[in-house]
């Protein structure tokens, strides 16, 4: 019998971290499902080389480190980071850009910090941000939908050689709906115009459609993220402030601009939107502990994903947002802490209400 | 009635449906006692008797000293063994003063004080001095003395008697149990308390997972204006006093505060029902109900167990163990603590014993904190578990304690809801006695600066009263010197010395 004295409760939850992070994939696997099937066999060994890579690079940096390897792997959370990495790649890229993105989530973003809920940044979007600023060609090489055991869709053989031999084929590349509006605000098209030749909404929504895994399967991925709401894993907050943050600034622009600027419903469906906000942003690692503080880092998130959408140089600014917003955690949660029972916000004693007379 | 929302709060498994239905029974007299001389908060009580006297029942054996402390008395007739060190019921299991009783068998009283016929109309000192004779405490585990709390009337001005039905910890049913059996005792307890306080309203607060009792005593009050019986949510820690004040009357005691200066007071049912006993019949504090429960032991029951009884009798009474015990806990699951041994006794503020398997407990290893925020949402006392925990595994206590660690109740919400089961409340208990001891440091070093100040001044004093002493010598001795003949100077000398 276990006498050592340690102080109570001598019950708990059933939560633990692993189950926290099976439970995050299980949301994930529809929309993965899905994606497999739009892209092909390329998009699957993609997907299998980069959580791969993850979990072999974290046993390497778990050895390093002379932590047990077995016990920290079985959290899952490098097979998450991987998971999320490959849906945030586009699907047809070449195997070493798996790899590398794995290197730079796992060792660099996390492991360098001092490994699980230490790092300031999301590893997933460090892996792509690093791949996207080096290799922006093959980082926006997006294809268009080529379902599994569709005529023209790749069989096992070519995919080898689109994924391990480079060997992308010229014909298919296609722009994110994103992408196509921001080249043709370039070229001098208003958006009005140009708008007529993106995916219409219902496409959209569905996923048939150019982008990554991840970008491609809203409406899935909106499921996956009402499911780990359920489950009680995420709250609203982080999700429905990056939204709303978005949607608000696209939407009050659009109207004094349509030509110039997007519609709020357009930034919604596009890109990671519903990703970003369901399964990045709400990274408990790198987000705020408190609500009124994840209301805040969403609201930014938001309002950053459509000023870098709007004007920056990329097309997609989930990635961007959510890391700048990662790097203002820690003073949002300095400022956004509960007020204790008992005291004011500033910690002072309340006063002792007086009696009327 | 309207009630007010708490901050936070966990729904652990209640587990309370093993000795709920459960009525209380007698444990049958073991064959020794163990009576420890501190059973509540402050001073231990002054011993009375000595190895070979005969005890009749309720008769007092160690007298409150100081101004709070509480007496105790024989839980039945017999023989003192001895007055010795035994374990006490403590996690540190340090040996503590302990009266040892045989009992006898007769189970005969002793004289008891005259029972107060009318208590609404009895002098309120005599009262007091009742409730204070019959070593009454706080049994919902604060144990303080309940005589000292009743004085609380004249200083502060009271609106309401909070009696506390709340039970909100797992497994523990005692209070469910004697709210059920004995409510008219429990009503008339809480009267009379809240006569001497002098408080106009009582409301009992009971959670709704508890509806034979809310039954029962709404049924027990009706005859009362007065009294009112509130059911509130069932979350834990709703039986905690601060919370169930803010959930009944929302009003929020500020920090460092005693809930009287917001005008209520709060007292457990089982410690009315003993105030009571005292007023009605002059009986005192010498026997209390003690839920046994958890996955280990064969039967569980709600047991009225004497005062010292060991915690081996009860469990022995409850047919053993079923399966080894993983963990053994003194009072509820959340905020009980960890049972030294067996050999321990039952005292007045014990209100549950648990022997609990390693699928109740579920204990993990800690592993790294993934930063869910959720400590941070269930804290009924609005702190910040993830970012105090970091600093006290840093050792810098000082910023845990601006993060208001010194508030926090110890009630186990963080570390129940945490995915990673790091033992949270271990670190703030730890960063709560470190705190202390430096703060102990502190004083301790500014009395002796105080005093080596003080000293430094008398000394100085001394040496200034010296010089001027002298100074006032030297002109007399010249003066003295020049007038008078030089066999004179020693007689001055010896006349200095006097004035000196």
């Amino acid at each position: 019998m276990n006498i050592a004295t340690t102080s109570g409760p001598f019950t708990h939850a059933s939560s633990t971290v692993q189950k926290t992070m099976v439970t995050v994939l299980l949301a994930l696997i529809p929309a993965t499902a899905f994606d497999f099937y739009l892209f092909g066999w390329p998009a699957i060994l993609l997907f299998t080389v980069t959580v791969g890579s993850c979990m072999a690079v974290e046993a390497a940096c778990l050895a390093l480190a002379d932590q047990p390897v077995k016990a920290v792997l079985g959290d899952y959370s490098a097979v998450l980071t991987g998971w999320l990495l490959a849906m945030s790649l586009p699907p047809w890229a070449p195997w070493w850009v798996g790899v590398l993105a794995a290197v730079f989530a796992i060792a660099l973003a996390k492991h360098a910090f001092g490994g699980l809920g230490q790092n300031v940044f999301n590893p997933a979007m460090v892996g792509r941000t690093v791949l996207l600023v080096s290799f922006p060609v093959v980082m926006t090489a997006w294809v268009v939908p080529h379902p599994l055991f569709s005529s023209g869709a790749p069989g096992l053989a070519d995919a080898i050689a689109i994924t391990f031999g480079s060997h992308m084929p010229d014909t298919v590349s296609a722009a994110s709906a994103l992408g196509y509006v921001k080249t043709e605000l370039s070229r001098g098209i208003p958006v009005t115009q140009s708008m007529a030749q993106v995916p219409d909404l219902m496409d959209m929504v569905l996923g048939y459609r150019a982008g990554s895994l991840g970008e491609t399967s809203a409406i899935l991925i909106l499921a996956g993220g009402l499911f780990l709401m359920a489950k009680r894993i995420i709250s609203w907050h982080i999700p429905l402030s990056v939204m709303g943050g978005l949607f608000l600034m696209a939407a009050v622009f659009h109207a004094v601009d349509p030509a110039r600027f997007t519609s709020g419903t357009f930034h919604l469906m596009s890109g990671a939107t519903f990703l970003g906000a369901f399964f990045i942003a709400t990274d408990y690692v790198t987000s705020p502990v408190s609500k009124k503080g994840q209301l805040i880092f969403g609201i930014g998130c938001g309002v950053l994903i459509w000023i870098i959408r709007t004007f920056a140089g990329y097309p997609e600014g989930m990635a961007f947002a959510v890391l700048l917003m990662n790097g203002l955690t820690p003073i949002i949660d300095q400022y956004t802490r509960p007020r204790m029972f008992g005291r004011n916000r500033k910690g002072e004693p309340l006063p002792l209400v007086k009696e009327k007379p | 009635m309207k009630l007010f929302s708490i901050r936070g709060g966990v729904h652990p498994e209640y587990r309370k449906e093993q000795t709920s239905e459960k009525a209380i029974v007698a444990l049958p007299m073991p064959r020794l006692l163990y009576i420890p001389l501190q059973q509540h908060v402050g001073a231990p009580a002054e011993v009375l008797v000595a190895g070979g006297d005969l005890v009749k029942k309720g008769q007092m054996i160690a007298r409150s000293q100081g101004t709070i402390s509480a007496s105790q008395h024989a839980p039945t007739s017999g023989r003192i063994v001895s007055v010795t060190d035994v374990a006490a019921p403590h996690p540190s299991g340090l040996p503590q003063t302990t009266i040892i009783l045989e009992p006898d068998g007769k189970d005969e009283w002793a004289e008891l004080p005259e029972p107060i016929a009318d208590p609404f109309a009895a002098d309120l000192q005599l009262i007091r001095e009742r409730v204070a004779r019959a070593g009454v405490v706080g049994m919902g585990g604060a144990v303080f003395p309940a005589a000292v709390k009743l004085n609380l009337g004249t200083q502060y001005k009271l609106e309401i008697l909070l009696v506390n039905g709340a039970e909100c910890e797992p497994y523990i049913t005692c209070d469910d149990r004697v709210m059920r059996e004995y409510a008219d005792e429990v009503i008339d307890g809480a009267r009379i308390v809240a006569r001497v306080m002098g408080a106009p309203r009582v409301v009992v607060g009971i959670e709704l997972n508890k509806p034979q009792a809310i039954e029962a005593m709404t049924k027990a009050a009706a005859p009362f204006a007065e009294v009112e019986v509130v059911g509130v949510p069932a979350l834990y820690p709703m039986g905690y006093a601060h919370e169930l004040i803010l959930a009944i009357t929302g009003r929020e005691t500020p920090a460092g505060k005693r809930t009287a200066e917001v005008g209520v007071v709060a007292y457990n049912v089982a410690t009315v029902r003993a105030v009571h006993h005292a007023v009605r019949f002059g009986r005192p504090l010498i026997t209390r109900v003690v839920t046994v429960s958890g996955g280990a032991i064969r039967e569980p029951k709600n047991i009225l167990s004497p005062i010292g009884a060991r915690v081996a009798d009860l469990i022995e009474f409850c047919g053993g163990f079923s399966a080894p015990p993983a963990r053994l806990v003194n009072g509820g699951p959340m905020m009980g603590e960890p049972l030294p041994s067996l050999e321990v006794p039952v005292v007045k503020g014990t209100a549950g014993i648990l022997a609990l398997t390693a699928e109740e407990t579920n204990a993990q290893a800690a592993s790294p904190c993934i930063r869910c925020g959720s400590c941070v949402t269930i804290c009924p006392g609005g702190l910040s578990p993830v970012e105090m925990a970091a600093f006290i595994r840093k050792d810098n206590l000082e910023a845990a304690a601006r993060l208001g660690v010194m508030d926090c109740i110890s009630c186990g919400s963080c570390s129940w809801v945490c995915p990673s089961h790091i033992p949270l409340v271990h670190y703030f208990n730890y960063a709560k006695g470190a705190l202390n001891d430096q703060e102990r440091e502190r004083r301790k070093s500014e009395r002796v600066k105080t005093l080596a100040e003080v000293r430094v001044i008398r000394v100085e004093k001394v040496a200034e009263a010296k010089r001027a002493a002298m100074a006032a010598r030297k002109p007399a001795a010249a003066t003295a010197a020049a007038d008078a003949p030089p066999g004179n100077a020693t007689a001055s000398t010896a006349e200095e010395k006097t004035n000196a």
